[in-house]
């Protein structure tokens, strides 16, 4: 079974930045309801694209300095990484049907 | 899984968890089906006031839990996944959805609705990047920053209230010379030295670098135009419904609402809808779990074929 990942500050760049496969990362907090809503959707696409793209998991509460980075200003908030570069960006809940399209634009 | 069933019911929130909870008790066969959490839109709200039994008020979440948990002891199923579409086979309802298609005699829509956008230059530009539709979600990012909400009405000044407790100032525009909000609401938010309001105003545009920077804003009965300072801009203008999968199945308004008779039966025998969904409809989680019950009970009784009561026939 594979799951999403948790990274932090500290290991953000060797977790995302030197991937081999794509990573989508969730920047997410406790307090987000549809945080909390997208997370089994993520399990789901952690599972359906095991081996191709790594589902990672950021909490911006917790990781304040990384969120900066990325200019987090609205959660959730799911950056596509391909070889350290931020490649797409989806604000706020969306289907998963959405979030599959974009995981295949990334794996092209 | 089990694919078939008596009933199924689309959404989960107050009319949903309630459609479910009659139904389950009716020993009718019963699937809810929700896109993401239980509990809906009622598990955004921090304090609910107004729904009845709760004199302290209670927590948005934990009602959406109550009402989850009272109606899965009385059998109601429940799957996480999106409605695509539903399909007429004859007399059986086909709902499809991302998990697969699950069949039912009768159909109860509570899938409510969702947040309404300005459409103005910038919001998309700018969306994340200080233009947001979750106050509770995104208050922390604007810590000791001026932020601005727009509109008038409960959901507007409960993000308003919400904000206070992180930024430095809330400006509410509405475009009237009066809010919407409840009452109670209202001298909260007037007695707040935080809030301050722009009456008459609308947003024309959302400017920044990067991130939002200021308004762009109109007078309406004057005319004229000013600019706003801000770091972040809080949509909150009203709810649309979440209609747009059963386009050609069932007649909409023009807003797209669903059309019901007061038995929350739409002109599709066997698909009923309850809550937010439904033209005219009060919006409340109260008057969303009381379309639930009505629709769950017509809906037994189109199953049933039998009367639910002598009520005389519709004129």
């Amino acid at each position: 079974m594979n799951k999403p990942i948790a990274v932090d500050d500290a290991n953000f760049d060797q977790a995302i930045l030197k991937s081999e496969t794509p990573v989508l990362v969730d920047f997410w907090a406790p307090w987000c309801r549809p945080c909390i809503m997208a997370a089994p959707v993520l399990e789901e696409l952690a599972e359906e694209y095991a081996g191709r793209i790594t589902i990672a998991k950021l909490d911006v509460d917790q990781n304040a300095r990384t969120a900066v980075k990325y200019g987090i200003m609205a959660i959730p908030n799911l950056i596509i990484f391909k070889h350290g570069k931020p490649t797409s960006q989806i604000v706020g809940y969306r289907p998963k049907a959405e979030l599959k399209r974009e995981l295949d634009a990334a794996l092209e | 899984m089990n694919n078939e069933y008596e009933v199924i019911v689309i959404g989960g929130g107050p009319a949903g968890l309630t459609a479910g909870l009659y139904t389950s008790r009716a020993r009718l066969s019963s699937l809810l089906i929700e896109r993401g959490l239980v509990g809906g839109q009622i598990a955004d709200a921090e304090l609910v006031e107004n729904f009845p039994g709760f004199p302290e008020g209670v927590s948005g979440p934990e009602l959406g839990q109550l009402m989850n948990q009272q109606a899965t002891k009385h059998g109601l199923n429940t799957i996480i996944a999106e409605v695509i579409g539903i399909e007429l086979q004859g007399e059986k309802k086909v709902v499809m959805t991302t998990k697969g298609n699950f069949t039912a005699k009768a159909v109860i829509i509570a899938s409510g609705s969702e947040r309404r956008k300005l459409g103005i230059p910038g919001e998309e530009k700018f969306s994340g990047k200080g233009v947001s539709y979750c106050a509770t979600c995104d208050a922390p990012f604007f810590k000791e920053k001026p932020v601005a909400v727009v509109g008038g009405g409960d959901a507007a000044i409960t993000e308003a209230l919400h904000l206070v407790k992180f930024v430095s100032r809330v400006i509410v525009i509405h475009r009237r010379d009066q809010l919407r909000a409840t009452r109670i609401l209202q001298e909260k938010a007037f007695s707040e030295p935080k809030i301050e309001f722009l009456w008459n105003t609308v947003v024309e545009e959302i400017e920044g670098e990067g991130t939002v920077k200021r308004l762009k804003l109109r007078q309406v009965i004057t005319g004229e135009k000013s600019t706003l300072d801000v770091s972040g801009v809080f949509v909150s203008i009203g709810l649309t419904p979440g209609t747009d999968y059963l386009k050609g199945v069932l007649p909409l308004d023009a807003a797209s609402y669903i059309i019901t008779n007061e038995r929350m039966g739409t002109e599709i025998p066997g698909i009923f809808a309850a809550g937010d969904i439904r033209l005219n409809s009060a919006r409340q989680a109260i008057t969303a779990a009381g379309d639930g019950a009505t629709a769950a009970i017509y809906a037994e009784e189109f199953i049933s074929q039998q009367p639910f009561t002598s009520l005389p026939s519709e004129v």
